[in-house]
């Protein structure tokens, strides 16, 4: 591992967590539940690690964590995506 | 490096952006949530593609348990169950980084068949502490406030020290980890313990700073995603989890202003007297004027400007579709009505205001603390449902009460304020509330539902 990739890759999260913190400072607190379950859903992008681990050539204790790994993270992507769609479509205007 | 899989990341990323900032209107949130999971989708399928997913059929397994358990799920929650669910999933989310880390680790090993590195052992250690430690702990959460376990604030002798303990631990082990990274008891050892200090560190958080913790459990699986982002070195992953770490991060800060109380007073177990919700000697002096449901009504029906003050009390009554009723009773009389919407009221950020849009109050008559507290002096009738901290006037002037410099709605200053609860028994904070004993508030007593609904059918009548 070269100091140069961690480098870049801390750039790259530092940069993530400014546009995050923006970004949310502009949802107005009626839609702070939603955006909970719906960031919760798009931190479920775990699951391309899980994906990957689950979807290995050689069955390995790696596999069975990835199992594992892909049902949590396909939970919290379909529950969250769906739940955070469910409340938003009850938010009407008069 | 799979340039196309990296590019399908760069667009999800791009997605998981927009579909935030469209979060930030109800009239866009919709889409917004669709957009965001339309680049999940992308980075999802892209990842079937990778060079090293060769067999399909446990991906298949674990995505089908999963949808169906999800979805069930999603569909089946009540609105009140809301904070439960939010709090699972943070849970699950923190879960799948732990033990993507971990399969990670022995990938290193028995797949890759590579040296580790310090910095595998590092970023899989800091990935692992975080996920566990967010697994557990959102469980706990999840069991507060689903009742299976008391929402009181539990303290015994030696708690932070021996939390404190734990996660030098870990930190050590981490550390001889990194000396010694084929030795896989170490990192098991590094698991069993995070997951025993997520229990042990949401434990002592009493029912009513439950938005505190589930806006830092939040922000922690966002953060166990950004971890394991380092493990594998993904950029996409990386980007999402500090999406949501910044988000979580926000909505603490928000909730540890709305209660005046920092951080870390919450997190470790904070007012001394919280959560003893029993009733106590009353200690202030004074009489307390009660009315009921016909006079009321008649009050109402004079009435111009009216607020009303949901709080936790209105979402254990269910009584979010009495007071929609109530809502369209008055409004249809040519009352001028609105919600007033304290930060921390219900156990997580925006709690009362799904319920209300639940019960279809349209969201543009729920306002926010800062929006409304000034127009009280105008108001007619303040009616507080269920709340009772929040409104407590000792917050402003009594610099011995534990809630002393919390923000509150300013209830007091409408020339009468109506308080619906079931007794004059204490708040969360475990202090008396000096605002019944005003000259200008009314006890209405009963639970939330019930009296409103009376209200309602008296409002009727006349």
């Amino acid at each position: 591992m070269e100091g140069f990739t961690l480098l870049m890759l801390i750039y790259v999260f530092v940069l993530a967590m400014l546009v995050g913190f923006e970004l949310i400072t502009k949802v107005p607190p009626t839609l702070h539940t939603p955006l909970m379950s719906g960031s919760n859903a798009i931190s479920g992008v775990t699951i391309i690690g899980a994906l990957i681990s689950a979807g290995l050539e050689q069955f390995t204790i790696s596999t069975i964590l990835g199992l594992l790994a892909v049902i949590f993270a396909t939970i919290n992507v379909v529950g969250g995506f769906l739940v955070t769609d469910r409340m938003l479509k009850m938010f009407k205007k008069k | 490096m799979q340039v196309p899989i990296e590019i399908s990341y760069l667009i999800a990323s791009v997605l998981f952006i927009f579909g935030i900032k469209q979060l930030a209107s109800p009239k866009t949130a919709r889409k917004g949530n669709l957009t965001a999971a339309t680049g999940m989708f992308i980075a999802i399928v892209a990842t079937l593609f990778d060079k090293h997913v060769l067999t399909f059929e446990w991906i298949i397994i674990g995505v089908i348990i999963g949808a169906l358990a999800g979805s069930i799920m999603a569909l089946k929650v009540p609105m009140t169950g809301m904070p439960q669910m939010v709090g699972l999933l943070n849970g699950f989310g923190g879960a799948a980084s732990m033990l993507v880390a971990l399969s990670e680790y022995y990938k290193i090993q028995n797949v890759y068949k590579i040296d580790f590195t310090t910095y595998h052992t590092v970023t899989i250690s800091l990935s692992v502490l975080i996920g566990a430690v967010t697994f557990t702990g959102s469980l706990i959460a999840f069991g507060k406030l689903q009742g299976i376990i008391t929402g009181k604030v539990v303290k015994y002798p030696g708690q932070h020290p021996f939390n404190l303990f734990l996660l030098l631990l870990v930190i050590a082990e981490a550390v001889y980890f990194s000396l010694n990274p084929t030795n896989e008891w170490l990192i098991l050892s590094m698991v069993s313990i995070s997951l025993v200090l997520g229990v042990l560190l949401v434990l002592p958080i009493g029912g009513a700073d439950m938005p505190v913790a589930i806006s830092l459990l939040n922000s922690y699986s966002g953060l166990a995603g950004s971890a394991t982002g380092f493990v594998l070195q993904n950029n996409g992953l990386i980007i999402a989890g500090a999406l949501v770490g910044a988000s979580g991060i926000i909505l603490t800060n928000i909730m540890c202003k709305g209660m005046n109380r920092s951080l870390m007073n919450v997190v470790l177990g904070g007012w001394e007297s919280a959560g003893s919700s029993g009733p106590t000697v009353q200690t202030i002096k004074g009489n307390v004027k009660a009315v009921e449901a016909e006079e009321l009504a008649m009050l109402f029906d004079s009435a111009e400007n009216i607020i009303v003050v949901p709080g936790y009390g209105m979402a254990v009554a269910q009584a979010q579709h009495a007071v929609r009723d109530l809502f369209n009773i008055l409004e249809s009389k040519g009352k001028n009505i609105r919600f007033a919407i304290h930060p921390v009221a219900g156990r997580m950020p925006g709690h009362m205001n799904v319920l209300l849009a639940e019960a279809q109050v349209p969201y543009d008559k729920l306002y926010a603390m800062e929006d409304i507290n000034d127009d009280f002096p105008n108001i007619d009738i303040a009616f507080v449902i269920g709340a009772n901290d929040v409104v407590n006037p000792a917050a402003r002037h009594d610099k011995n009460s534990p809630i002393y410099g919390m923000p509150i709605l300013n209830v007091d200053y409408a020339k009468t304020v109506v308080i619906n609860k079931r007794s004059l028994n204490v708040g969360y904070a475990g202090i008396e509330n000096e605002l019944f004993f005003y000259p200008n508030a009314l006890m209405y007593f009963g639970d939330a539902k019930e009296s409103v609904n009376k209200l309602v059918h008296e409002l009727k009548e006349l």
